[in-house]
């Protein structure tokens, strides 16, 4: 605009209508970006299907013996369950001072799994079966003083990927590369032997 | 520069390179295109990756052929190319072997910059360029190695993709988003099908770019001394030779060796004692049962064990994401006034020993399980590895280094 080449091409040019048409077309042209990549972005979300197999999971647990766990797959994750002895629950406290989140501060649970034994009920034990830390499954290591874990183990899960160790609780020990506590899922018990997995008292329809 | 001459030639050659330069392409980058006469052993290294990549781009493309991707049809579908397709076993062999052998060529072309300082102005571009080549490769392999539906495949695709839900906030639901479910499953599968052939062109561009900005300043040297500052009355550079035909005669003895040593592998030994090949992934993926002991391809090993090295989640990813991205700041962390590790001091020579030590212990100790001996070891060779990088602009700059000669040493 300051030499005069520039200034014989731009004669007669109205510069504020250009500049304003030149971001007003800019502007357009970027949300259009935005509108169209959204269903290239939106594809990859789990498919209706996906979320239709993740729907609440019904559980028998009337053939569950104490120290016994299934696990049963729900939403791709093994699903612990197992039945612990008054015992085990009594002795949960007594090793808080080795664990990294005793009080499961930081960990993901549904409020009434937010105690000290994380679980709605003592004896039934329910957690999502896949390491806090990158999504191995923690093998089940239940007797106390475990040949591989030392004697003062008061039993728990050992995962095999990173070596992670979890009490009875899915509480996590300290010295493992896992942060948290192993999740626990929504769950509730429609009767006394059976287990609802993915469904309580928050989630209305379950798979959400 | 070749000027574009033969387009003034009478007839067919004329008339073509009036409408393409291919005359003056191929002067200025094969018979009039001059590099240093002093390359050593270590200058095979990038023929040999261009090499590697038409080998894993050929077999690829046949192996697609046959591959029916989807957790039902995958795994057995590479079965049926191992047994029952005429040659399939070598074509499948060729490529996982040929994954592996990438990541060697690789790792020792990268070496060979760290050697003579290539990576140091004026190549700064070049070697980012070929930074991004790397992390395309790891991609690819990754990636690949997900495509046999193994319960390895499984298995490091779970561990590896849950390393974003250590993001704060967004990972848990990108985590999702990469999936495609709540677990590793078909539609992760079949995403990382299309992206393994989707990352081939964008690998291609960067092959590209890397050659262009390699032309553009020239080749380094094992002297590290830059041959066009020096040029003869022709204008042409007194140390270089032109590409062809002396480096493209020199890389063909180069390749037959190469390619010697590689069929020794495919034919005797495809998975390498468990290196090349695992033995978990030749049982299906199960969701339901993580192997004994997961270790990831060879190649990723010294990543993995920085991170299990680190008892907490969260840094351990951060500290794997920069032990990678470490080697892009090289150009700027290097501050000493020479390149070849000829004139360089001692203390250049007892840091890169450290990284090379480091460097192989972690990828060994990345193989083994993560208990009591082996984590010490871990964190003290990760403090090895970072320790060449975060104290590069110190000793690289106090270093004692030796007067460079003018001309490169050369001796016929």
């Amino acid at each position: 605009m300051t030499d005069a080449g520039t200034m014989a091409n731009d004669e007669g040019v109205d510069q504020s209508r250009r500049k304003f048409l030149t971001v007003a077309t800019s502007a357009t042209a970027a949300v259009g970006v935005a509108f169209a990549v959204t269903p290239f972005i939106a594809s990859w979300n789990p498919s209706e299907r996906a979320r239709a197999l993740g729907a609440p999971l019904l559980i028998d647990l009337s053939k569950l013996e104490l120290g016994q766990m299934i696990t049963p797959v729900w939403r791709k994750q093994p699903i612990y369950i197992f039945r612990r002895s008054p015992e085990i629950v009594a002795q949960l406290a007594a090793h808080d001072g080795r664990l990294k989140d005793p009080k499961s501060e930081d960990s993901v649970q549904p409020t009434y799994a937010d105690n000290e034994q994380r679980s709605r009920r003592a004896d039934v034990a329910v957690l999502i079966g896949t390491c806090t830390h990158l999504g191995c499954l923690p093998k089940q290591h239940f007797e106390p003083g475990d040949a591989l874990l030392g004697t003062d183990w008061p039993g728990g899960f050992l995962c095999p990927c990173h070596g992670s160790r979890f009490d009875m609780a899915g509480r996590v020990f300290n010295g493992s590369p896992a942060s948290t506590n192993l999740r626990i899922p929504p769950y509730s018990f429609p009767t006394d032997n059976t287990l609802l997995i993915g469904q309580d008292e928050t989630t209305a329809q379950g798979a959400a | 520069m070749a000027s574009n001459e033969a387009a003034d030639k009478p007839g067919f050659w004329g008339w073509l390179n009036k409408r393409l330069a291919v005359d003056q392409v191929w002067r200025q980058h094969f018979s009039e295109y001059y590099a240093p006469k002093n390359f050593n052993f270590w200058y095979f290294f990038g023929s040999l990756a261009l090499m590697v990549l038409v080998l894993q781009l050929v077999t690829g493309i046949y192996l697609a052929m046959f591959y029916k991707v989807g957790d039902v049809s995958a795994f057995d579908s590479v079965e049926f190319i191992r047994r029952e397709v005429s040659y399939g076993w070598l074509l499948q062999y060729l490529h996982a072997v040929g994954a592996s052998a990438f990541f060697i060529v690789v790792y020792l072309h990268m070496y060979r910059a760290l050697l003579y300082g290539s990576y140091k102005a004026p190549r700064e571009l070049l070697w980012l360029f070929g930074m991004f080549i790397y992390l395309a490769l790891m991609a690819e392999a990754f990636m690949g190695y997900v495509l046999p539906w193994g319960n390895m495949s499984y298995w490091a695709a779970t561990v590896i993709i849950n390393l974003f839900s250590t993001i704060p906030v967004i990972g848990p639901g990108l985590v999702e988003w990469i999936r495609g479910d709540y677990g590793v499953a078909d539609a992760t599968l079949n995403r990382f099908f299309s992206l393994h052939v989707v990352v081939i062109p964008m690998a291609l561009l960067l092959v590209f770019l890397h050659v262009v900005a390699l032309h553009e300043v020239g080749s380094n040297n094992p002297d590290g001394v830059e041959i066009k500052a020096r040029k003869g009355s022709d204008g042409r550079p007194l140390d270089g030779i032109p590409f062809h035909p002396y480096y493209t005669v020199k890389d063909i003895v180069g390749v037959g060796v190469f390619l010697l040593l590689f069929a020794i592998v495919v034919f005797f030994a495809p998975t390498f004692g468990n290196l090349f090949m695992e033995e978990a992934n030749f049982e299906p993926a199960n969701p339901l049962s993580t192997p004994e002991h997961i270790a990831p391809s060879w190649y990723f090993t010294p990543y993995y064990a920085i991170l299990r090295a680190v008892p907490n989640q969260r840094i351990g990813a951060l500290l794997l994401l920069l032990a990678v991205l470490a080697f892009f700041f090289l150009p700027w962390l290097d501050r000493s006034p020479v390149k070849s590790i000829r004139y360089r001091g001692g203390l250049y020579k007892a840091f890169l020993a450290l990284f090379t030590v480091s460097f192989l212990s972690l990828m060994y100790l990345g193989l083994k399980p993560a208990t009591g001996a082996y984590v010490t070891a871990a964190r003290v060779f990760s403090v090895g590895y970072f320790a060449f990088f975060l104290l590069m602009p110190w000793y690289s700059r106090a270093d004692r280094v030796k007067p460079v000669p003018e001309r490169v040493t050369f001796h016929a």
